[in-house]
């Protein structure tokens, strides 16, 4: 029998707000344990939330961008359980009445193009950080650090839709882009800022209904969800083909064994219990708000990418490389603008200027070379001043010092060199210091000319015009 | 299983224990008859009010509803540490950590 498996991806992305969803507490990463906290975000009693207008518009923004239908009115609502990360011993989160409804995200794998729809996206505050190791009394104790507590939260609920590992991976993939892109989210895995469950199961080709799925969590990075996924589809196969049951239960997943081994029974931990909470009046975002957010949205980078294609003529891979970041096609469109060489520009940031931000880690509002002398660099260029060669030194140079291309140029005499007299003593030089070659290419073997070209480039230092010293050559060889 | 949902004003010592255990609550028989009989009365009494015909009223979510509440993302003053945990039954104060009985594996 074969198999398909079935897919849908909730993802909590956590907005790039300077404070709390319900408090005033900082959200900022990495403060030392408890010292973002307040009696509302410890929960303690008579301690009232009061929502955050940034994170609301962050969250309208996301849902936007993803088509979902914003809602006139949402509800929050407490979420009952009891775990030591949980301080109100409920989370403030939405449920039947969620932020936005509907919505989808298109993505392409092996040629095949899915419109993977979302259910639904809605607003919940983040709990603290159990810390289970490390301590004389970890075999007997848990340590638990608040600053997390109440940071801003939306949560992205994808239909059952995708169809194998690689889709899952490449929907959270493109998720993750268009939320970095719009501002909303620093998408750091690593930090916790966005994290993915699956839920996944397997039904034989060509069946309608879904297998009993189960819900893989702790999945950090594209790769592990890939991996995930695999695993888990791997697993179930093999329970039903051994004549077993899937069981309905959450997993989790470790990297460390590859493997994705059984939490809790679902059934148990899934009593949340929801009541609308009481502190808290219904979240009311009327078209005006909704306009204005749409109006301060940035292009998203699908149509972004075309416009590039359709404006600049690049092909969909430049203009696919320049799309990464809204950084990063700003700065594209400013050196265009200004060199007014548009193909050059995206050939140079795509290639050169990418490689040296990897190589140097960095982004591109860090590297030291701004638009205006990038566009300079590319017209000393384009008009012949320079050669490729030493174009690629001085903006070495330029990334180093921070200095003008022309002033490097022109202290260091790197200007191509067009003189017919000074290149042809170079040649004559060339020619008489290299017998044996000269002997071999006037014997009819062609590929030692390659050869003569690179000695006389070599005796200009970089900066002989190739072209006119090429011809120069020829010329010279002939004629003795 | 919505509980909270159901129309049918019937509540079973089943469903008392179900509710404590999810409260993490320890009850004694006793106990469990006396909540059963009293959550029941609860929910004869928010019945009640359900039979009343609303419709066409809208629903009042909340007595503040169609007010802005919502703050600017300023930052405020966070609790000093010590403050923090000190009402904690349990913390590593130099740490500044809360401390609470071991909650996963051995």
């Amino acid at each position: 029998m074969i198999f398909e498996p079935v897919i849908g991806l909730e993802i909590h992305a956590q907005l790039r707000t300077r404070t709390k969803i319900f408090c005033g507490c900082s959200t900022a990463f990495g403060a030392p344990p408890n010292s973002q906290v307040c009696p509302v975000c410890l929960g303690m009693p008579g301690a009232l939330p009061v929502l955050n207008r940034q994170a609301v518009d962050y969250a309208i923004k996301a849902a936007l961008a993803l088509g979902c239908d914003i809602q006139a009115g949402s509800i929050f609502a407490r979420k009952n359980y009891f775990y030591p990360d949980l301080p109100k011993g409920y989370q403030i989160s939405q449920y039947e009445r969620p932020l936005a409804l509907r919505g989808g995200l298109e993505i392409t794998v092996e040629g095949r193009t899915t419109l993977v729809g979302l259910t639904r996206i809605h607003m919940e505050e983040d709990a603290g950080k159990s810390l289970h190791e490390g301590f004389h009394d970890s075999d007997r104790r848990t340590y638990v650090d608040y600053n997390r507590s109440g940071v801003p939260l939306i949560e992205i609920v994808s239909e059952p839709d995708m169809r194998s590992a690689a889709e899952g991976a490449e929907f959270f993939s493109r998720l993750r882009d268009i939320l970095v892109w719009l501002g909303v989210n620093d998408g750091n895995m690593e930090e916790g800022s966005l994290r993915c469950d699956a839920n996944v199961s397997v039904r034989p080709v060509g069946q309608e209904a879904f297998g009993t799925k189960a819900e893989v969590k702790n999945v950090n990075s594209f790769r592990y969800l890939q991996k995930a996924l695999e695993y888990e589809i791997e697993r179930q196969i093999a329970v039903i083909e051994g004549g077993g049951r899937v069981l309905q239960e959450t997993r989790l997943w470790d990297s460390a064994t590859d493997r994705t081994h059984s939490m809790r029974s679902k059934e148990e931990a899934h009593d949340y219990r929801y009541f609308p909470e009481p502190d808290l009046p219904p979240l009311v975002v009327d078209a005006a708000r909704i306009e204005a957010v749409r109006a301060s949205m940035p292009m998203l980078p699908a149509e972004r990418k075309q416009r590039f294609v359709a404006a600049y003529g690049l092909s969909e891979y430049d203009a696919g490389v320049l799309t990464q970041s809204v950084e990063l096609a700003d700065y594209f469109e400013a050196v265009a603008a200004e060199s007014k060489r548009a193909k050059l520009a995206a050939n140079t940031i795509s290639g050169v200027v990418m490689f040296m931000l990897k190589d140097r880690n960095m982004t591109i509002d860090e590297f030291p070379v701004r638009p205006p002398d990038l566009s300079t660099l590319l017209v000393l260029l384009d008009t012949n001043v320079i050669s490729n060669t030493v174009a690629k030194d001085v903006l070495g140079k330029m990334v180093e010092s921070g200095r003008d291309p022309r002033e490097i140029v022109q202290t260091e005499g790197l200007a191509q060199n067009s003189d017919e007299e000074s290149l042809l003593s170079i040649i004559r030089r060339v020619i008489a210091g290299n017998g044996d070659a000269v002997a071999q290419y006037r014997a009819g073997k062609a590929q030692t000319f390659g050869f003569l070209v690179g000695q006389v480039m070599k005796g200009s230092g970089g900066t002989a015009n190739p072209r006119l010293a090429t011809e120069l050559l020829k010329r010279e060889l002939s004629n003795t | 299983m919505e509980w909270y949902h159901r129309r049918m004003a019937v509540l079973t010592v089943a469903d008392v224990e179900r509710i404590a255990a999810l409260a993490l609550l320890e009850l004694t028989d006793d106990e469990k008859q006396l909540f059963t009989r009293q959550l029941a009365d609860i929910l004869d009494y928010a019945q009640q009010v359900q039979a009343i015909d609303t419709s066409g009223v809208p629903a009042t979510a909340h007595v503040h509803a169609g007010q802005r509440t919502e703050r600017d993302d300023e930052p405020r003053a966070s609790l000093p540490v010590e403050e923090a945990v000190a009402n904690a039954p349990d913390a590593n104060a130099d740490a500044g950590l809360f401390r609470v009985p071991r909650v996963i594996g051995g």
